[in-house]
């Protein structure tokens, strides 16, 4: 049965639906527009130019997967899932990380985890997090180089620099690619633990910024007003975020309030890493997402904990990434399990 | 201010409802023939009560049925039976049922029996519901449910709700009868509020329709002027509009806050919802004793010349409709009976007007774009706008699928077919057109199973029964060969006692 089944097509409604995949996808995108704007603001170029290449590639290996699976092209290459796939890696990705990084990635997620599942809606995964995940174990260096906020320590490198450098990974004379990078403060605070200091004094270290992370409480802003007008515009339901955030601040709360000298506030977990942009844009991917009211719940509570537990006990400094991956895996089951009830049931 | 409550889901939709202008309902002439199905309503047919060849008065019930889920049906005109054969009806499957068609005479002739002075005010309970069921009266809100039945409540009701909701675009016949017959409705929900006793009346009116409410409450005023108290129990109640709001059931949420139990009926909450049309036959039968002969039917869409409200007999083909409304516009137009959200597509326009319709819709083919089907986002959409809090993502799965043992799990039975879940998919998936097909489906599986259940039982009962017969004639044979036996043994002994033995046997 297919869906231009006539027994199936000639019945009502004869309403056509006013949205579309494109509208939806494109409003996420505007909605991440905040978010970007900070970030390239606060740390430079190199972003805008990682958004391009990352774009560019997921439009080219969109397009060739289309031609291979003989899909029609210009319905599907034009639908925004493969740009926001591209946006939202490039955004995981450090800003100064070399080209091929970047495309490696898209092809990851838009070959493998997106087309070989069975394109938009088939994917178990999501594609701009598996391949994160991809590079962060396969690259860790290169994942780990997190640019600094540009102020007047660190040097601004121009959009054409900014260009050379991922193309060519050439800088400026005189200028250090040390001087440019440094810790963020998820990273900071994993040092420090593993080396045994006591964290009390995280305020003073010149990564925290003002409640969070250096630069990256901003952006992070920017994400949750994005994430807000993405609820106000119905495109996502709040069960999601908000369960992924009282997850987060529920679990690093009571680790905080037991033990403050190995676990940090609430604050650095939800400003200080990708928990915002993670919160609102990537947990609610909708295609690996629990669809069920209370399974959103469960599945945003989940990607909280297992952040916070990847966090502090796990191998890496962020933890959103496989919290997501985690917890899809899960969504399935979630839902069968959450049917809510029907009209007249609970009588 | 009475409190109102929400149904869950719910989508708006622009009503397109100035199209077909309401204020005013329009005459059509009588056609050449009619043709009435005998089967327009929920529940049994009706067995015709005419040959073909007998002059028929209006009025006069040509069906008739002695199941209580049934409805009688009448000739909307003076006329000669024709023919009692298939002829293709409104239904979702194109298909054809028996039909009784009558060519008219135009002369319109009552049937002496229809009187209309009666003394509605002195009439037993017991009576009037004999004569709403004689009337042919089903619910004309679309569901057609045999309204005798609906009345026979066998529990104390504590409101009665009049359904004047009308949330289904451009559809704008309910709201033209409250703009021009607001008397017969009060006079028909008076006579209810005898018949069934509630604690409150309400009449409940989409507030799109603000002629519509000021004249039922212009109307009730004008009764309780006229000294009748027992109008002031009548509560009119503008509520928002919000598609499917005129549902029965999610009417009754917004109303009550009840819950109509799964697979039940509203008056298990003490709650009995009727449409104001339906009120309105109800009053026209007691009153003047005219039985279900024509009804309020909106013509419009964009491909109509003259979209407006008429009153049509039962049976007018819909050409004749059209024809009334100005014809069309072009060449390139669908039919839809009843509304854009929940009507269907007619086959042909020979099909006749039933009691369920409310509206004749005329869409342009070319409005309808090519639909791009994308793949399911799981975006959850449609589970947001299902009214009856379903999953329709799931069931869309699952329908594709055919699992049918997953589709009882995700509640397909519970879908009202609304079409709230198509019209938000962004990836413009026939969802509830699914659904329905999976219900058909479903319902042409368990006959089968029944079938096959039945010559299952059938072919074990003649095994049972072969089986028998062979130990019958099994024991019979042993039973000779121990006589036989006996007799050798007993002939060498006395003779008498081997009588005695045998007898005994």
């Amino acid at each position: 049965m297919s869906d231009n089944n006539p027994i199936v097509s000639s019945s009502s409604p004869f309403v056509q639906s006013s949205g579309s995949v494109s509208s939806v996808m494109r409003t996420v995108i505007y909605a991440l527009l905040p978010g970007i704007l900070l970030y390239i603001g606060l740390f430079g170029w190199s972003v805008l130019v990682n958004i391009l290449i990352t774009v560019v590639g997921a439009m080219f290996f969109e397009w060739l997967m289309l031609l291979l699976r003989n899909r029609p092209v210009r319905i599907y290459l034009f639908d925004g899932s493969a740009i926001l796939t591209a946006v939202l890696l490039s955004l995981a990705i450090p800003p100064l990380a070399p080209w091929w990084l970047l495309i490696l990635g898209i092809i990851f997620s838009i070959v493998v985890a997106k087309h070989l599942y069975g394109g938009i809606g088939y994917n178990t995964f999501n594609p701009a997090m598996a391949a994160y995940a991809v590079l962060l174990i396969s690259f860790p260096l290169e994942m780990s180089m997190w640019s600094m906020p540009v102020d007047e320590a660190r040097y601004l490198l121009s959009f054409t620099e900014s260009v050379q450098y991922s193309l060519f990974q050439v800088l400026p004379q005189n200028i250090k690619f040390d001087a440019l990078t440094s810790a963020t403060v998820l990273d900071h605070i994993r040092t420090e633990v593993s080396s045994g200091k006591p964290l009390d004094n995280i305020g003073a270290s010149n990564v925290f910024g003002y409640i969070a992370g250096q630069g990256f409480e901003w952006v992070n802003l920017g994400f949750l007003i994005g994430g807000l007008w993405l609820i106000y515009k119905k495109i996502i339901s709040w069960h999601i975020p908000l369960a992924v955030l009282a997850g987060i601040t529920a679990s690093s709360l009571i680790s905080y309030a037991i033990n403050p000298s190995v676990y940090v506030s609430p604050f650095i977990h939800l400003l200080g890493g990708a928990s915002i942009l993670g919160a609102f844009f990537i947990a609610t991917d909708p295609v690996t997402a629990s669809t069920t009211p209370l399974g959103r719940i469960i599945y945003g509570l989940g990607i909280g904990f297992l952040t916070f537990a990847i966090r502090s006990w796990g191998g890496y400094p962020d933890g959103i990434a496989f919290a997501v991956l985690l917890m899809g895996m899960a969504a399935p089951l979630i839902d069968y399990y959450t049917v809510p009830k029907a009209y007249g049931e609970r009588v | 201010m009475k409190k109102l409550w929400k149904f869950k889901g719910g989508i708006k939709l622009p009503g397109f409802k100035k199209i077909s202008n309401p204020s005013s309902i329009n005459s059509i002439p009588i056609p050449n023939k009619i043709i009435l199905p005998l089967r327009q309503h929920i529940g049994e047919p009706a067995e015709p009560i005419v040959d073909v060849g007998d002059h028929v008065y209006k009025g006069q019930p040509v069906a008739t049925s002695k199941s209580l889920m049934s409805a009688s049906v009448h000739a909307s005109t003076s006329g000669v039976v024709t023919d009692i054969g298939k002829y293709t009806i409104p239904h979702q499957s194109g298909m054809s049922e028996i039909c009784i068609v009558i060519k008219t005479d135009k002369k319109d002739q009552w049937h002496p029996n229809i009187e209309s002075n009666l003394d509605p005010e002195n009439l037993g309970t017991e009576e009037l519901c004999t004569r709403i069921r004689e009337a042919g009266i089903v619910g004309l809100g679309g569901a057609v449910f045999p309204s005798a039945v609906k009345l026979k409540a066998t529990r104390q009701i504590d409101t009665l709700i009049i359904n004047g909701a009308e949330c289904e675009p451009y559809i704008t016949c309910d709201d033209a009868l409250m703009q021009n017959r607001a008397d017969d409705v009060v006079q028909g929900v008076l006579l209810l509020r005898r018949l069934l006793n509630p604690a409150e009346c309400i009449i409940a009116i989409e507030d799109n329709k603000p002629q519509a409410i000021d004249a039922m409450q212009a109307s009730i005023k004008k009764f309780k002027e006229k000294g009748i108290g027992s109008v002031a129990a009548i509560d009119v109640i503008p509520i928002p509009t919000i598609f499917p709001t005129g549902g029965e059931k999610q009417l009754i949420k917004v109303l009550t806050g009840k819950d109509v139990p799964r697979n039940g009926l509203p008056y298990e909450v003490g709650v009995i919802c009727l449409n104001v049309g339906t009120t309105v036959a109800i009053r026209n039968a007691i009153y003047e004793g005219i039985p279900l002969l024509s009804r309020y039917v909106t013509v419009t869409g964009m491909m109509v010349r003259q979209p407006a409200n008429f009153e049509v007999l039962i049976g007018t083909p819909v050409q004749d409709v059209i024809k009334a409304a100005g014809g069309e516009k072009s060449d390139k137009f669908e039919i839809i009976m009843g509304g854009p959200m929940m009507g269907q597509l007619l086959p042909h326009q020979q099909t006749p007007v039933i009691k369920a319709t409310n509206c004749i819709l005329l869409q342009d083919i070319e409005s309808e774009k090519e639909a791009n089907v994308m793949p399911c986002i799981r975006c959850g959409s449609c589970a947001s706008a299902c009214p009856m809090n379903l999953l329709p993502q799931q069931l869309y799965w699952h329908a594709k699928e055919k699992s049918f043992q997953k589709l009882q799990h995700y509640k397909l039975s519970d879908c009202i077919e609304c079409g709230c879940c198509s019209v938000v998919c962004p990836s413009r998936i026939p969802l509830v057109q699914y659904f329905r097909f999976a219900k058909s489906e479903q319902k042409d599986r368990e006959f089968k199973t029944k079938l096959s259940e039945q010559s299952r039982i059938r072919a074990q009962m003649r095994d049972f029964r072969l089986e028998r017969i062979k130990r019958e004639q099994e024991e019979r044979k042993a039973r000779r060969k121990a006589e036989r036996l006996k007799k050798n043994a007993a002939s060498k002994k006395s003779k008498p006692l081997a009588d005695k033995e045998i007898s005994a046997g």
